[in-house]
């Protein structure tokens, strides 16, 4: 989409390198304001590890991270956070031993204000929090459609219900821009679906979103703008139908064609 | 239901001492109660947190040597002729600054540690432990090392030159350990139902995920640690001042292992396991002796107990407790489980 809306996240020439192992090389992309990106390329293209790199989980080899104006490289991934930047993992990563609700009440850390003497002294506010933060957690299992399982272990969900779950645990933290790291793997063509409905109600809310994903039927029809990855750099950018004819593109994952 | 059988606990452990006329079972239930203190503080990282502390007994002495020599005063020559001495102070005193040192102290290891997890952390607080044992055993002019501290006064409470009480009978001890133990049951427990137990239990459970949602995991270890740490430390002061004799062995590792089994028989993680355990674990070897079982017996029925809680029970014996109320009252008739809410798919 060509709304001329702000740069919101810059990756400026991103290099990760794994001991000899470039997994990205002089990566630059911008992420706008509102926009749902995506991110695609062959595996090994070095898509989680620029996730890694934004959230703070890895720290890049050279160059810069930035968000509205400000440096992401060497903050912890909790400060990270704390800024509005939240990323869901590849692997399903849930609290898998506690409640569903308690998974999301936990994402809720950031929006709480309770300090430990406070606690420790039994003050009423924190119960009055306790109360306001159970609602809000609640809200937001609706949200995402999980609230009839709110008591339920998390470990006991069936796996459909885990992703959602896992999205659930972000929104609490009230991101500014979500990264989804393949959210849909694993899932059937239903619940896909289901799920490209919720991103659309969670654009909605006025969130960016960069989404890392294989599923083209949900990248096509999710992204305003789709970046494409191979060996660690950008061999395409643009709009999902200029994506699909790129020659870059269809060489990355079909091979060359035979002469 | 619930209430009922609270106040039903409660009603017991106030009224004890004034039926039970055996005072040898009097002082065995101070030493348990002592014991389950330290086991609760353990749990608070062990269960919540996750992070197994080997060490924990390193905290339990410095609260009894710090509370025994605040108390009883003492003089040591840092350098040759300049001595550094303190007199001794009222009892309630040092037994605040044991609990202060000792959460200090918590408070350092966690900080330390606040890049190690699971066997790394075993060995800083293990290393830790045996470190504080060794100062104990060898700086001679503070600790007396191997002859130990004698005579620890007792707690006096009282108002200046006037009305003093002397907690020196065994029925005010109990009811004072029955104190710190309440206070630091509802201590701990407001902080497992609040945000900052939250944070642990979300670092014992996925300390990646954690972190991307804004939890600042180390601070939150540090915070367990010191917590932790200072009531372990208040168990350690009262047993200084109940036994009145304190000696390198309060940091023997039995003593961590007896507070391990405690929380893991129990129940790890949950608020009334150490309790639990802490009770079965604690009085078991003296039921059996009562009971005229030979001692070798006592000790093999012991061992035997805890293999089969930890194989059968291996969430300990509150959580198998808590899942067997619940099927009860699910197959009383409870609604089954709710049809998921999810919208329907396109």
């Amino acid at each position: 989409m060509s709304q001329p809306s702000a740069i919101e996240l810059s990756l400026d020439r991103l290099t990760i390198r794994f001991g000899g192992l470039t997994a990205v090389d002089g990566l630059s992309f911008q992420v706008r304001q509102g926009e749902i990106a995506s991110l695609i390329g062959p595996n090994g293209a070095g898509k989680t590890s620029a996730f890694n790199a934004i959230t703070g989980y890895i720290a890049p080899a050279a160059g810069s991270v930035s968000w509205r104006g400000r440096r992401l490289d060497g903050l912890k991934p909790h400060q990270i956070a704390a800024l509005g930047v939240v990323r869901t993992f590849q692997k399903t990563s849930v609290f898998a031993g506690l409640s569903v609700l308690d998974n999301v009440l936990i994402g809720l850390h950031l929006r709480s204000k309770q300090q430990p003497l406070a606690i420790l002294l039994g003050s009423g506010r924190v119960a009055a929090e306790e109360a306001a933060l159970a609602a809000e957690a609640l809200g937001i299992l609706h949200f995402i459609g999980l609230a009839a399982r709110a008591g339920q272990l998390a470990s006991s969900l069936p796996y459909g219900d885990l992703r959602l779950l896992e999205v659930a645990i972000a929104l609490a933290a009230k991101p500014k821009l979500l990264l989804l790291d393949e959210p849909v793997c694993g899932l059937n063509p239903v619940e896909t679906a289901g799920f490209m409905q919720l991103i659309d109600r969670i654009r909605g809310l006025g969130m960016t979103i960069l989404l890392v994903e294989h599923d083209m039927k949900m990248v096509m029809g999710v992204s305003d703008r789709i970046v494409c990855l191979n060996e660690g750099r950008v061999i395409a950018e643009g709009a999902p139908a200029d994506i699909q004819k790129h020659p870059e593109v269809v060489r990355a994952y079909l091979g060359r064609p035979r002469t | 239901m619930k209430r009922v059988l609270t106040l039903a606990v409660l009603a017991l452990a106030l009224s004890l001492p004034l039926w039970l006329s055996s005072l040898y079972v009097l002082h065995i239930l101070i030493m348990t109660g002592i014991f389950i203190i330290a086991a609760m503080s353990l749990n608070l990282l062990l269960g919540y947190t996750g992070q197994l502390s080997l060490g924990h007994v390193a905290f339990f002495g410095i609260g009894a040597y710090t509370s025994s020599l605040v108390s009883l005063g003492f003089e040591v020559h840092l350098l040759p002729d300049w001595p550094l001495g303190l007199a001794p102070k009222p009892v309630w005193f040092g037994m605040l600054t044991g609990v202060l040192l000792a959460a200090g102290c918590g408070w350092v290891i966690g900080r330390i540690s606040f890049k190690v997890r699971g066997a790394y952390f075993v060995i800083v607080s293990v290393s830790f432990a045996e470190v504080v044992r060794l100062i104990a055993l060898n700086w001679l002019e503070l600790t007396q090392g191997p002859m130990a501290l004698n005579n620890i006064p007792v707690l006096r409470l009282g108002v200046p030159d006037g009305f003093e009480f002397a907690f020196l009978r065994k029925p005010a001890n109990y009811y004072l350990v029955l104190t710190v133990a309440i206070v630091a049951y509802l201590l701990i427990r407001r902080l497992v139902n609040s945000r900052a137990g939250r944070a642990m239990v979300a670092l014992r459970e996925n300390e990646a995920l954690a972190a991307s949602v804004g939890i600042d995991v180390t601070r939150y270890l540090v915070l367990a640690t010191f917590v932790s740490a200072g009531i372990a430390g208040a168990a350690g002061a009262l047993y200084a001042h109940y036994v009145r004799i304190v000696d390198p062995e309060v940091f023997s590792f039995i003593y961590t292992v007896t507070m391990v089994i405690m929380v893991v028989t129990g129940g790890k993680g949950t608020l009334l396991g150490p309790i639990v355990g802490g009770l079965l674990f604690g009085l078991l070897p003296e039921i059996l002796r009562a009971c005229g079982i030979p001692p070798e017996i006592q000790w093999v029925s012991y061992g035997v107990l805890m293999i089969l809680v930890v194989s059968f029970l291996p969430a300990g014996i509150v959580p198998a407790l808590a899942a067997w109320w619940q099927l009860r009252g699910d197959a009383a008739g409870a609604p089954a489980l709710a049809a998921s809410s999810r919208p329907p798919p396109p």
